[in-house]
């Protein structure tokens, strides 16, 4: 099975009080980044459905990492490719030239000269947290789709049973490949994945795995193209305007209270919330 | 700021160091410091993070890389893991194993330094005893051979690890006096006469055990001598290159994480109506250990570099330690001093960082004796 896992870096989201934002604009120089952790979970799921993992270094399928982004972000797509992936496409653009949909119909043509038999997407972004590309892709492409996926069974990598992270439990849904599926965090449980490969039960470690030294060294060879973004979209144009950026504004200090019934008073007639 | 050797490769595990200190060593490091132990199954974890094996061939489970990359990780660790005595105890392969895989047979290695590199055994290093430490060529532990077996008789102390050692490579007296006398054995837990005769209780690096062990008429093979009889003094002295190198980064480790910590304090905490960082005496105090720990690093950086190239750094290594330890213990005296009393508060890090950073001078060959090398590879 070929898989093509779209991967984006973001800031890292544990250093967000240190993000400035001048006349409007966040200012990205000097931060943190890290691969947005959904997308690590794809990754890690890609990983799973293409190794046995008795012997995880015989790879047994194709997963093609792709992140959209200025040279950077290689580094981002280097890390993908230390912990086992097998080839890497950046396509050269900056984070203000791109909007959710501009991306799915860069990610339709890039499927359409990779031809993956899956695309596996985080469920969202934590910047943006827009949560829009894994749909609009599979409406471009035409194919089934299956968001926030929990677990995922390969029945012979011709369909996947994809159980969906829902409000109040999971649905089960059965999808037919070529299709665009996109995963919550609970697909890196021990049992998150079944793949063709997968003895039962097995159980895969708790959450993403970590590449060695010698898988990083490696992942130097391992081919990274640069792609340019005119050469898979014709027409540019945004859908999202992007207006002024601003930071929420900063908390108060709280107050202490005495009693309960202080702070009953308090909530009823300040908080106004009782 | 990292070492100037590093390149993009380090960056990367860095990160993924990083990753495995933050979900399996920060959110526990407090408690096992405090209880004073770790749990075993660190290793095997670490092991299959592709932690435990930096620097380590890969023909025998190790993960590749040099020692600029140990430097790297152990720097990480203690960074994203806050728990110095876990990355200590975690790490004592890293002076256990090198005898081993530089004058071990073929083996002797896949035997002794593969379990060790995949988390299920731990290993120790034991040269020092309770009548000397520093005076190495003097050690009174003797080898008596016989047949196949050497029977070892005598007490060693202070050992990292050794409580629950399941191999603990031993500097014996085979011979005469002196340093012509000495030879390596690997001695395994179980072997009859090898008892762990106390557990010590210290003043930093709590997580990590250190035990006194004794020998009582145990009989060791033959075959676990490494490199020949009454050649171990050398491989003792090489030994110590490194492991001063890894003590002087462990040192840069500490007092980048104590200089970190004390910046963030003195923003946040006010007196007299403003954050403490506003007194320029606090703010000379942190550009101070700015400084320190800059030229620290820049020097264990350079001599590390140095050594990768193949160029002799005995004289080196040694300066490092004693810049570096010297750095550590101003660094997280100034950074308990920033805390105030919260700064001699137990469930303060720089209160622990203080106490983990008395023991560079001392082990590894104390500051003194660092001079005497110095001393006489300089020619004074
Ligand atoms: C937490 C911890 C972990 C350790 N882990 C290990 C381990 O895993 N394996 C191991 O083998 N050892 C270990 N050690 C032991 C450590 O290496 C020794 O403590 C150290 O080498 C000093 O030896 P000593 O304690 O016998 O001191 P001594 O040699 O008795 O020295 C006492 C004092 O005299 C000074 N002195 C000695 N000789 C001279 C001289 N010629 N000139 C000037 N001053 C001198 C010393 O500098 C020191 O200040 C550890 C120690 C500690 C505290």
């Amino acid at each position: 099975m070929k898989i093509l896992v779209p991967l984006k870096r973001v800031a890292d989201p544990d250093n967000a009080n240190k993000i400035k934002v001048t006349a409007g604009k966040i200012e990205t120089t000097g931060l943190e980044w890290k691969p947005n952790p959904f997308d690590e979970y794809a990754v890690e799921t890609a990983l799973r459905l293409t190794e046995d993992a008795a012997t995880p270094k015989a790879r047994k399928g194709e997963v093609v990492v792709v992140s959209f982004g200025p040279k950077e972000v290689d580094t981002t797509l280097r890390s993908a490719l230390a912990t086992g992936a097998d080839k890497a496409i950046r396509i050269d653009t900056t984070d203000d030239a791109i909007d959710g949909d501009l991306l799915a119909r860069a990610l339709k043509a890039l499927v359409e000269k990779e031809k993956p038999d899956l695309v596996l997407l985080g469920k969202q972004q934590v910047e943006g947290d827009s949560n829009q590309v894994g749909q609009l892709l599979a409406e471009y492409l035409g194919w089934p789709q299956a968001t926030f996926a929990g677990s995922i069974v390969s029945e012979a990598d011709k369909s996947l049973v994809v159980s969906r992270e829902v409000d109040g439990g999971s649905l089960k849904v059965r999808v037919t490949l070529p299709a665009v599926v996109s995963v919550d965090l609970r697909i890196v449980n021990p049992k998150g994945v079944q793949s063709v490969f997968t003895k039962a039960g097995h159980n895969y470690p708790e959450g993403v795995r970590f590449a060695a030294l010698m898988a990083i060294m490696a992942a130097k060879k391992k081919p990274l193209t640069e792609v340019k973004l005119a050469d898979l979209v014709s027409d540019p144009t945004l859908k999202v305007k992007t207006g002024a950026a601003e930071l929420p504004p900063s908390r108060k200090a709280g107050i202490k209270v005495k009693t309960v019934q202080e702070l009953v008073a308090k909530l009823k007639t300040e908080a106004k919330v009782l | 700021m990292p070492y100037l050797f590093e390149t993009e490769e380090h960056a990367a595990l860095r990160a993924n160091v990083r990753r495995f200190a933050a979900k399996h060593i920060a959110p526990y490091g407090f408690e096992w410091e405090e209880t004073g132990d770790f749990p075993r199954e660190l290793y095997s974890e670490a092991a299959r993070a592709g932690v435990l094996g930096i620097g380590y061939p890969e023909a025998y489970g190790g993960t590749g890389g040099d020692l600029g990359h140990v430097l790297v990780a152990s720097e990480e660790m203690i960074l994203a893991g806050h728990s110095v005595g876990t990355t200590v105890g975690l790490g004592s392969h890293s002076i256990a194993l090198p005898p081993i895989l530089r004058f071990g047979s073929e083996a002797q290695r896949n035997e002794f330094v593969v379990p060790v590199l995949r988390g299920e055994k731990v290993s120790a290093l034991a040269i020092t005893e309770p009548g000397g430490g520093s005076d190495v060529a003097a050690l009174a532990t003797r080898a008596r051979r016989d047949g196949d077996y050497y029977v070892v008789h005598g007490t060693k102390t202070f050992i990292t690890s050794g409580c629950r050692a399941d191999l603990v490579t031993t500097a014996v007296r085979t011979g005469g006096e002196g340093h012509g006398g000495i030879s390596l054995l690997v001695i395994e837990k179980g072997t009859a006469g090898f008892t762990v005769s106390k557990r010590l209780r210290k003043t930093g690096w709590w997580a990590s055990d250190t035990a006194e062990l004794s020998f009582d008429e145990c009989r060791v093979p033959v075959r676990n001598l490494l490199g020949e009889e009454n050649q171990g003094f050398i491989a003792i002295m090489l030994n110590f290159i490194t492991e001063r190198l890894y003590l002087a980064g462990q040192c840069v480790a500490i007092g980048e994480l104590a200089y970190r910590e004390s910046m963030r304090y003195a923003r946040d905490r006010r007196a007299f109506g403003r954050p403490i960082a506003g007194f320029q005496v606090l703010r000379h105090k942190l550009a101070d250990m700015a400084s320190a720990l800059a030229a620290a690093r820049a020097l264990t950086g350079e001599v590390a570099t140095r050594h990768l190239r193949g160029e002799v750094v005995t004289s080196l290594a040694a300066m490092a330690k004693n810049t570096a330890s010297d750095m550590c213990s101003f660094v997280c005296d100034a950074a308990v001093q920033i805390h105030g009393g919260a700064g001699y508060m137990r469930e303060t890090l720089v209160e622990r960082l203080y106490r983990d950073a008395r023991i560079y001078p001392i082990g590894g060959g104390t500051r003194e004796i660092m001079n005497e090398v110095i001393a006489k590879l300089e020619g004074f």
